[in-house]
């Protein structure tokens, strides 16, 4: 397909480019360097709290800064940006299309990134990643805090301005000849998460300005002093960002969708339920926001509406679920490295599901919210389900980004190691919670549970650390030193199956 | 590739049935959680950077310990001076958020005596880390 690394070009050239695949590449780098720093200050995070008492990090504010900018960083600066990197491959090559349907916006998109994690980085604002007023209003300091709230602001407008150019990509620009109904999933899957961000996205746009005027003082929209309601706030901030679970997670199916049936060397079992799951979820995404606010406060009545709203979902996800062990079964199927991080990552996606379920019934949340459970949960989502589909897919992708293959045991190695230290670590983190750990927390006391369920997801993250190590080596070696991938095959999958690295889109 | 849908369809029916269950279980047990009993006494909790302050219905106030007593039933009223904190005695899944502007309630009737860990789950800045607090409960006949 795209081959950008296999002759030399000049840095610049890239970094001008509005060519879909050079676009794509931006974000993909972008993204991994992210990555390895949120992954770094998560390392820290879980060293500090090995032990009761202080580790590594001397005081709480480092601490609370820490975690803070680790979720905004790797839901903002690497899952999100890595997802655009796929869709930029593989969407117009799928919908047979020269290039994004405005390549100019599509550079626009990516270059607000940047500047973006400059600010939240330089910032490191303490008020975690839901910006809680009146805390973030009265008492986080500045001006790290209203640089966050500027990053946000510009992330926001960057990824409105990518979901525009995917849909319109999709539904305007596909081949005549190409219904929407044969559009492969992996578009679909941006088609849906892109009109998710359009309808949630403008909600949090606004109330992140109301919270910075809040900050400024001229208006009193979150703050109980002037006459608000930090209610409000997390009503606004969870209508969107719910959806946006969906968002992260409905990418990175499509990504399985593209992996699992290739390697499983079959048609996908139901490509027409692959669709309705995803449509379903982009629908449904938007009836359970509250159920993060149920110890709010909240009415009965209000609480059931939102749990009803949750359990919505879960049909639609099982649906992908079923979807994919119905094309495993009775397959004759490769275990490559990206199969491997495909099935891990469907493994950890049932977890985390059957944990959702848990934390959405209304008498269960008020033992869970709020502590390690949580924490365990949605990681089991972005690093379980997300960052393994996106992982897989990187490996996926890498031949026909690089011309070469990766090293396949280390990619084994990797793969191994990341699933146990995952399993160590966010498992271990829900039981965890049942103890009653609460989450962001600097210190503990040393509760003799408390301290060896730490200790053991500690061990994990550092297993983890070790096996993104063993990647990080991998990629940029492969990249350069080697085996030549026979692009026809570069898995020894046989052929039969569309592929869409045929297509090579020239340059402009 | 022809496949027979009814497996699929039954697959789902299972599932919708699973849920429909958890979600019947737990609309009846969080209305009978809801359910105060009218004869509990009132305390005041109100949560500020870093300390949780209890106050009684006979007026007398404490600071980072609350004392109460076997075979009676409570129920807080819980707000928050500053920013939001979540008040939480996890041994007996008391958790609300004490949020400045409201009052929100929950109660819980000890039955043992015994000292309980009271902690802030909604994070609040610096030393939310160490807002914690102790819950003595008393056995009044011994």
């Amino acid at each position: 397909m795209v081959l950008e690394l296999q002759k030399p070009r000049p840095i610049w050239q890239i970094m001008f480019s509005t060519h879909h695949t050079d676009v794509g590449l931006l974000y993909l780098i972008m993204s991994l360097g992210f990555l390895f720093l949120g992954g770094a200050l998560a390392l820290a995070i879980r060293a500090e709290l090995f032990l009761p008492g202080s580790q590594i990090i001397g005081d709480a504010m480092t601490f609370n800064r820490m975690f803070t900018v680790h979720g905004t960083t790797l839901i903002f600066l690497f899952i999100i940006p890595f997802a655009s990197a796929v869709g930029n491959y593989f969407v117009p090559i799928m919908v047979r299309y020269k290039d994004m349907a405005y390549p100019k916006l599509n550079a626009i998109a990516f270059w607000l990134i940047p500047p973006a994690g400059a600010l939240i980085w330089l910032g490191f604002a303490d008020f975690t990643w839901y910006a809680t007023p009146p805390y973030s209003i009265i008492s986080a300091p500045g001006p790290a805090a209203d640089m966050w709230i500027f990053g946000l602001k510009i992330l926001g407008i960057s990824s409105i301005l990518g979901s525009i150019n995917f849909v319109v990509t999709i539904m305007r620009c596909k081949h005549p000849d190409m219904s929407l109904g044969q559009v492969p999933l992996l578009a679909w899957s941006f088609l849906t998460s892109s009109l998710i961000i359009l309808v949630a996205m403008p909600t949090f746009a606004a109330a992140l300005l109301m919270l910075l005027t809040d900050r400024l003082g001229v208006s009193g929209f979150f703050n109980p002093a002037m006459g608000g309601d930090p209610i409000a706030y997390a009503h606004l901030f969870w209508f969107t960002f719910h959806p946006e679970v969906y968002v992260l997670v409905i990418p990175a199916i499509g990504m399985m969708y593209e992996i699992i049936p290739r390697f499983s060397r079959k048609p996908i079992h139901s490509y027409q339920s692959g669709i309705t799951a995803f449509v379903l979820l982009s629908i449904v995404g938007f009836s359970s926001w509250a159920h993060h606010m149920y110890a709010t406060g909240m009415s009965f009545t209000e609480k059931t509406v939102f749990m009803v709203g949750t359990l919505a979902a879960v049909p639609a996800s099982a649906l992908h679920v079923f979807n994919f062990v119905a094309t495993m079964w009775n397959s004759r199927i490769r275990f490559s490295t990206p199969m491997m991080w495909a099935i891990g990552g469907i493994a950890l996606f049932f977890s985390a599901g059957a944990g959702g379920v848990a934390n959405a019934a209304m008498p269960l949340d008020f033992t869970t919210h709020d502590t390690y459970w949580v924490v365990g949960h949605f990681h089991l989502f972005v690093m379980g389900t997300i960052a393994f589909g996106s992982i897989g897919y990187l490996y996926y992708m890498y031949p026909y980004v690089t011309g070469r293959m990766y090293n396949e045991t280390m990619g084994k190695v990797h793969f191994v190691m990341s699933f146990i230290g995952t399993v160590m670590v966010f498992f271990t983190q829900h039981v965890l919670g049942l103890y009653g750990m609460p989450r962001r927390i600097y210190d503990y006391p040393p509760i003799p549970e408390w301290i060896t369920m730490n200790q053991i997801a500690s061990i994990g993250a550092m297993i983890i650390g070790v096996s993104m190590a063993i990647f990080l080596a991998n990629m940029i070696y492969s990249a350069g030193k080697g085996k030549p991938a026979n692009i026809e095959d570069p898995f020894g999958v046989g052929g039969r199956y569309y592929y869409p690295f045929e297509a090579k889109n020239p340059h402009h | 590739m022809a496949h027979s849908a009814w497996p699929e369809w039954i697959y789902v029916g299972v599932v919708i049935a699973l849920m429909c269950w958890v979600g019947a279980e737990a609309w009846e047990a969080e209305r009978l959680v809801e359910h105060y009993p009218e004869d509990a006494h009132v305390i005041k909790v109100t949560g500020q950077q870093w300390f949780w302050t209890f106050e009684h219905e006979d007026g007398t106030k404490e600071i980072g310990e609350l004392h109460v007593e076997t075979g009676k039933a409570y129920k807080f009223e819980v707000t928050s001076k500053d920013v939001n904190h979540s008040f939480n005695i996890h041994d007996y899944v008391v958790l609300m958020d004490a949020i400045p502007g409201r009052v929100n309630h929950v109660w819980f009737a000890p039955d043992k005596a015994g000292e309980h860990d009271i902690q802030c789950r909604e994070y609040c800045g610096l030393i939310h880390y160490n807002m914690r607090g102790k819950l003595i409960v008393e056995d009044p006949s011994s």
